[in-house]
């Protein structure tokens, strides 16, 4: 029996969270992202998990992490000015190899912005808004199915390759509604966090096995060591000669590199014969996807490339897409930030054209069209 | 066991420098925790940056030492998915007080079961002698040539306005008293606060005529009362005085128990 519901972006991210087995999230209130949390405060207690409502993002993203430290799923939720914030954690995490999500609907920025209003400003941030050089792994759904399954997944990715992850939305995708039974969406099988039976006197948290990936043991489970965002040998302890440094920056990249093609998902709609490429991600891309229904009315062949794996980019899928086609064409709701990726990408026959859009309103269907004749 | 073995004796020897008593206070609180027979695997060290963020590394507990101010914030998420285990905060006062101001209160306020040190040596010791919110006025420092020119902060007073349900001050003068201090505030269930009077000759001493090690540990005697002490005395004598000792010791509903009663019974 089908249990179609009509329900919003924001509550299918809680349910597919909860799907995943999150027990602690903490949050600060922010607009458009508050309802996912709200859902998540009423639900949590139901399965013996936690919410807390911290005093700011800066600690909102520092709880989630010392849940993470105690082999705990856990998630975060927010909006440009919080994700901000969390940025310095975010790094922590990273350094420190302890998985977690954290979700960021997005809204027109800079700074305050739009509080309600929907923008995609935040593309390159959720990779390089902090110190260093770090990993990022970043979602990108654009439905409402596709965002509880892409929950799933960001926190199975977050467990299996021990990093945050980053769930990008945008204020329309995670306000609308559409008809689903999420019930009967297959989210396939739900990743836990490795473990090892290494005794506690042999173990070496930090020392990446064949898959470069280290296997960090719950605090609290009998093996002491010290997990930090300091230069740390392979017991956590601090380092800072060049030898080890330099290992270590190398191994926490390099673990995300050398899985990629694992992490890539990404979508195409006739693609195949396309003289003209589209690229867009998130509520963009569902205009996109009607440009290319009413430009091939038209007799102009039109395809849609869709990351979604935003980083690390699918380069190689998007290269093979642009092999075939004479120009492309990028419409965000930024000042231009997809569209350096997609430059990096493209040969050189091939024209690049954006679309920027950043008045905090969609970019419809009809304003893509009219490009697409122009260059045709 | 002795409390030998709650301290990596084998990654010795410490980072700090000649006559910080930093190490004072690390060496009262193994004592403390082999007093109380602290289970190694089921205690987190949380600490953060500075020199007082530094040295819990050297203990053998499974230690989070996380960004700068966030110890609280870290320890609230620790403590909150694992009630069951014990949380204790390390800290320096730059760090808890300063960029961790905003986690202290709020960690205090919601009266979440884990004990908060503070470790008090009233300047920014390990980028090099910039003033702290604990920088008494007039001090020297390197940000404050001319002197400090902001009041500094009561961090008992701080902590007790916000809600802490254990509150007391001790130095690293004053050792015995120290670890019956840390041991009252570690059996306290609730959020407890000590403050530690600690020496920096390098980064405070040097500038302020104190380069001495010794002459400093002088200093904390001479600046310390104790609460008998301090009710016979005017406020004027109490001028530039700390007073040690328990100030707040009450019970209130800690915050995982509220949990615990609010949600018994509904979920696993």
């Amino acid at each position: 029996m089908s249990r179609r519901e009509l329900i919003q972006g924001n509550e299918a991210c809680a349910r597919g969270a909860l799907k995943a087995g999150v027990r602690f999230v903490a949050g600060y209130p922010i607009t458009p992202s508050t309802d996912v949390v709200e859902f998540l405060a009423q639900e949590l207690p139901k399965v013996g998990g936690r919410f807390i409502q911290m005093e700011d993002e800066i600690a909102s993203m520092g709880a989630i992490l010392g849940a993470s430290v105690m082999g705990v799923k856990a998630m975060t939720v927010t909006s440009g000015p919080g994700f901000d914030l969390m940025q310095e954690n975010i790094a922590f995490g990273a350094m420190a190899q302890l998985p977690c999500v954290v979700v960021n609907v997005q809204r027109s920025g800079p700074s305050t912005g739009g509080a309600t209003l929907p923008g995609q400003g935040d593309l390159i941030q959720a990779k390089y808004g902090t110190s260093g050089d770090s990993p990022r792994i970043v979602l990108y759904p654009n439905s409402v199915e596709e965002i509880y399954r892409i929950t799933v997944k960001a926190f199975n990715y977050a467990e299996q390759y021990m990093t945050p992850v980053i769930l990008l939305m945008d204020e329309i995708i995670g306000h609308m509604r559409e008809d689903v039974d999420l019930e009967a969406i297959d989210v396939g099988e739900i990743v836990e966090r490795r473990r090892t039976d290494i005794p506690p006197s042999e173990y070496r948290p930090y020392e990446a096995d064949e898959t470069g990936i280290p296997i960090l043991m719950p605090f609290g489970s009998g093996y002491r060591y010290v997990v930090q965002g300091m230069h740390h040998d392979i017991y956590g302890m601090p380092n800072t000669s060049p030898q080890n440094v330099q290992a270590t920056i190398y191994q926490i990249n390099s673990k995300i590199d050398r899985h990629k093609e694992k992490i890539w998902l990404w979508e195409e709609n006739q693609t195949e014969d396309a003289d003209i490429l589209l690229v867009a991600v998130g509520c963009v891309s569902r205009s996109a996807l009607e440009v290319v229904g009413q430009a091939r009315k038209k007799g102009i062949k039109v395809g849609l490339f869709r990351p979604i794996t935003i980083w690390p980019f699918p380069e190689e899928p998007l290269a093979r897409a642009l092999a075939r086609v004479k120009t492309v064409i990028v419409p965000e709701m930024n000042w231009g930030q997809l569209i350096h990726i997609v430059k990096e990408v493209k040969p050189d026959s091939v024209t690049a054209v954006p679309i920027n859009k950043y008045d905090g309103t969609l970019i419809m269907p009809e304003e893509i069209l009219k490009v697409v004749e122009e260059v045709k | 066991m002795s409390w030998k073995d709650y301290i990596k004796q084998q990654m010795f020897p410490l980072f700090t420098c000649s006559g910080c008593t930093h190490g004072t206070v690390t060496n009262a609180f193994a004592r403390v925790a082999d007093e109380l027979k602290l289970d190694k695997n089921k205690t987190v060290i949380v600490c953060a940056i500075g020199c007082a963020g530094r040295i819990p590394t050297f203990l053998d507990f499974p230690v989070l030492r996380v960004t700068h101010g966030r110890a609280l914030a870290f320890a609230t998420g620790i403590k909150l998915s694992r009630p069951d285990v014990k949380v204790i905060a390390l800290m320096g006062d730059g760090d808890a007080l300063a960029i961790g101001g905003n986690h202290f209160i709020h960690a205090a306020r919601r009266n979440i079961d884990m004990t908060a040190i503070v470790s008090r040596n009233e300047i920014y010791g390990m980028t090099g002698g910039q003033y702290a919110p604990t920088t008494p006025a007039g001090a020297r420092a390197t940000t404050a040539p001319y002197g400090m020119l902001e009041p500094a902060f009561d961090t008992c007073k701080v902590a007790e306005a916000a809600g802490a349900t254990y509150v007391a001050r001790s130095d690293a003068y004053h050792v015995q008293h120290l670890q019956r201090t840390l041991k009252a505030a570690l059996q306290h269930k609730g959020f407890a606060v000590v403050e530690v009077l600690t020496s920096c000759p390098t980064q405070f001493g040097r500038r302020n005529n104190l380069a001495d090690p010794a002459k400093m540990l002088e200093r904390i005697k001479e600046m310390t009362v104790t609460k008998a002490q301090a009710e016979k005395m005017t406020p004027e004598e109490l001028a530039g005085k700390f007073v040690i000792g328990e100030f707040v010791n009450t019970s209130r509903p800690e915050l995982t128990e509220i949990y615990a009663q609010a949600f018994a019974g509904m979920g696993v």
